[in-house]
């Protein structure tokens, strides 16, 4: 059994405007010790299904309207406040994309750790700030204990997140959600937190979600990747796979319009934009959402109804009409990528 | 006047901003050397990127270019004259030669204006034209950046990120300048609309003979761009030549830490890069 299964979720924000159908049947799984990349573009959904993981959305405007999320054979969505406070840290943490806005700037780094500590486990301070030392050290902040009195205004931005992984660490959880860890960062910095997050998950035997925009850094940290579009899984598959035979028109087009850093005829080329923008998830296509942008759709099936999440080989899931492996010889509209 | 082959040319620039302490009767207690003695030129026609990372300087050269902030001390030259001591008035017909593209398309246009009189300000700030000269001219404008013309009465807040930053170069190609100035262009941007800024500011930079400064974080955006690449760290260029020079064979410690820290979309090569990068991040940690 997977350590955390995610069937169906729907979360939708009831604004004045309309409801925003912000996740729209998102379902996945991920297996105990191993990496799940969630990517894609802003406003796809990737964060809205984190935070409904963690029971984090605002509510109001936010609901689950339906689907479950199951960790170790417990639905969260149908516990209380009081078992799920329980239940987060201890067992699935998470960490956000800004350092400088997600610690308290008014208590000192050792406070918020050892408080973290204290409210799951019964333990007299002195203890808990040992562990607070023992966590700086193992996310490698130089002189731990030293700085352990210290507010987060005089640390780094990398040092920072490092102090936020130090928090998630600190009851040991089985699951980490890392949203955008990384982003705020120097690309040096991000280097280095990025490899402390797989030598802490391969010591601690953690499961890791890592939801980003950046199709690099999914490429080096996931084991398996899914592509969220509009609210919705478009593909789901193993990191190589996906790079390697990617299916969807939508991986397709991010990768193609990456700039890359070597090969011929960088400075010549042109780099494959996609035309338009996502579609407003107030109301969305009833057809394929990635339709009105996509260059192979034509006037058939895509254009009159959504296509399913469908397994293609084994392990690869994919949501189009026109896949690439099936399109071979298949029309291609101006401008599809070559 | 101007030499042969170079458009700009900066020359050992300096600026340092003043640390100041106290409650009442402030004191200069030190300085930040934001940049710290810079060269380079730039030929017409040409794009040097500028590369580094935050808190580099490399967005300060840009304003320094433009005389937005004034150097502490060196030169600059464009098409021969020295910026570093022009009067205001000089230094306003100057600017018609040099605009800048901001990164944030969500600031730097004026909320209270319309997507017209954002576009058409530069023109009636130099007296250019006709009130239905510029009328004409900034549709050709919206037009050649890929930005629907009939929209001209409308506000920046009703377009998303990429159609702003159209309007922001937009306006700066208003008075035909010679440099633009892209700070940081779209690095708040989406992949996808990413894409689509950079073939445009491509595309412009061909049919209208433009010479850029390139500013970005992004190593691979700036490798898109670039002819040369010059790499920044703490207020120094730490290493200049032809862009792929730099990025296949780079020669400073620093310019490899950078370049071997991007994750690149490829998770085969993925592998050996995190190995070569943790190797030089322990070579350069006991190397300190």
């Amino acid at each position: 059994m997977a350590l955390l299964e995610v069937n169906d979720l729907r979360t939708h924000f009831f604004t004045r405007e309309g409801t925003v159908r912000a996740v729209d049947g998102v379902s996945f799984a991920v297996e105990k010790g191993r990496t799940l990349g969630i990517v894609g573009e802003s406003g796809c959904g990737k964060s809205v299904t984190a935070l409904s993981i963690m029971g984090l959305i605002p509510k109001p405007p936010a609901k689950i309207v339906s689907g479950s999320v199951v960790y170790d054979g417990q639905n969260l969505t149908s516990l209380s406040e009081r078992k799920l406070e329980d239940l987060r840290g201890r067992k699935i943490a998470m960490i956000f994309q800004d350092p400088m806005t997600s610690l308290n700037p008014t208590l000192t780094i050792g406070t918020q750790i050892t408080e973290t500590i204290r409210r799951h486990y019964d333990v007299p301070k002195s203890q808990a700030r040992k562990k607070a030392i023992e966590l700086l050290e193992e996310v490698r902040i130089p002189r731990a204990s030293e700085r352990l009195d210290d507010y987060p205004h005089r640390f780094s931005g990398g040092m920072r997140q490092r102090v936020m992984i130090a928090i998630a660490l600190s009851c040991d959880p089985k699951l980490l959600i890392a949203d955008e860890p990384t982003t705020a960062l120097d690309v040096t910095v991000q280097a280095s937190v990025l490899d402390l997050l797989d030598d802490l998950r391969t010591e601690h035997d953690m499961a890791m979600i890592i939801i980003t925009h950046d199709m690099g850094v999914v490429a080096e940290a996931a084991d398996d990747i899914i592509v969220m579009y509009a609210g919705q899984v478009v593909e789901h598959a193993s990191t190589l796979d996906l790079f390697d035979r990617p299916e969807h028109p939508y991986t397709e087009a991010l990768l193609g319009a990456l700039p890359q850093i070597e090969g011929e005829g960088i400075r010549e080329g042109r780099l494959t934009a996609i035309p338009g923008r996502p579609p407003d998830l107030i109301d969305p296509p009833q057809a394929c959402r990635f339709g009105p942008r996509c260059p192979y759709a034509g006037d058939d099936s895509c254009t009159q109804q959504q296509p399913e999440l469908r397994e293609l080989r084994k392990g690869h899931w994919v949501r189009s009409a026109h896949p690439a492996s099936e399109r071979v010889g298949a029309a291609r509209r101006e401008g599809a990528p070559a | 006047m101007s030499q042969d082959g170079v458009l700009l040319e900066v020359k050992n620039l300096h600026k340092h901003f003043p640390i100041r302490e106290g409650l009442l009767i402030e004191r200069k207690v030190g300085e930040v050397k934001a940049v710290d003695g810079v060269s380079f030129e730039i030929a017409p026609g040409e794009t040097l990127g500028l590369v580094g990372e935050s808190g580099s300087g490399k967005s300060t050269i840009g304003y320094c270019i433009l005389q937005l902030i004034k150097p502490t001390s060196g030169s600059v030259r464009f098409e021969g004259t020295e910026l570093t001591d022009l009067g205001r008035e000089e230094l306003r017909r100057m600017r018609r030669e040099m605009q800048i593209v901001f990164q944030d398309p969500y600031s730097s246009l004026d909320p209270r204006m319309t997507v017209g009189d954002i576009v058409g300000e530069p023109l009636i700030v130099h007296g250019i034209g006709t009130k239905a000269d510029r009328k004409i001219r900034i549709r050709e404008l919206l037009d050649v950046v890929g930005f629907n013309p009939s929209f001209t009465n409308r506000y920046p807040h009703e377009f998303s990120g990429g159609q702003r930053q159209r309007i922001g170069i937009a306006r700066a190609l208003a008075l035909s300048p010679k440099l633009i100035v892209c700070d940081e262009p779209v690095s708040a941007l989406d992949v996808s609309i990413q894409a689509q800024i950079l073939n445009l500011l491509k595309d412009l930079q061909r049919d209208f003979e433009l010479t850029y400064l390139f500013i970005a974080h992004d190593l691979a955006v700036v490798r898109s761009m670039s002819d040369r690449i010059a790499v920044m760290n703490r207020g120094q260029l730490v290493e200049i030549g032809l862009a792929e020079q730099v990025y296949t064979n780079p020669q400073d410690d620093y310019t490899k830490a950078l370049l071997s820290a991007v994750p690149i979309p490829d998770p085969r090569a993925m592998k050996e890069r995190k190995a070569a990068r943790r190797k030089l991040r322990h070579a350069l940690a006991e190397g300190v």
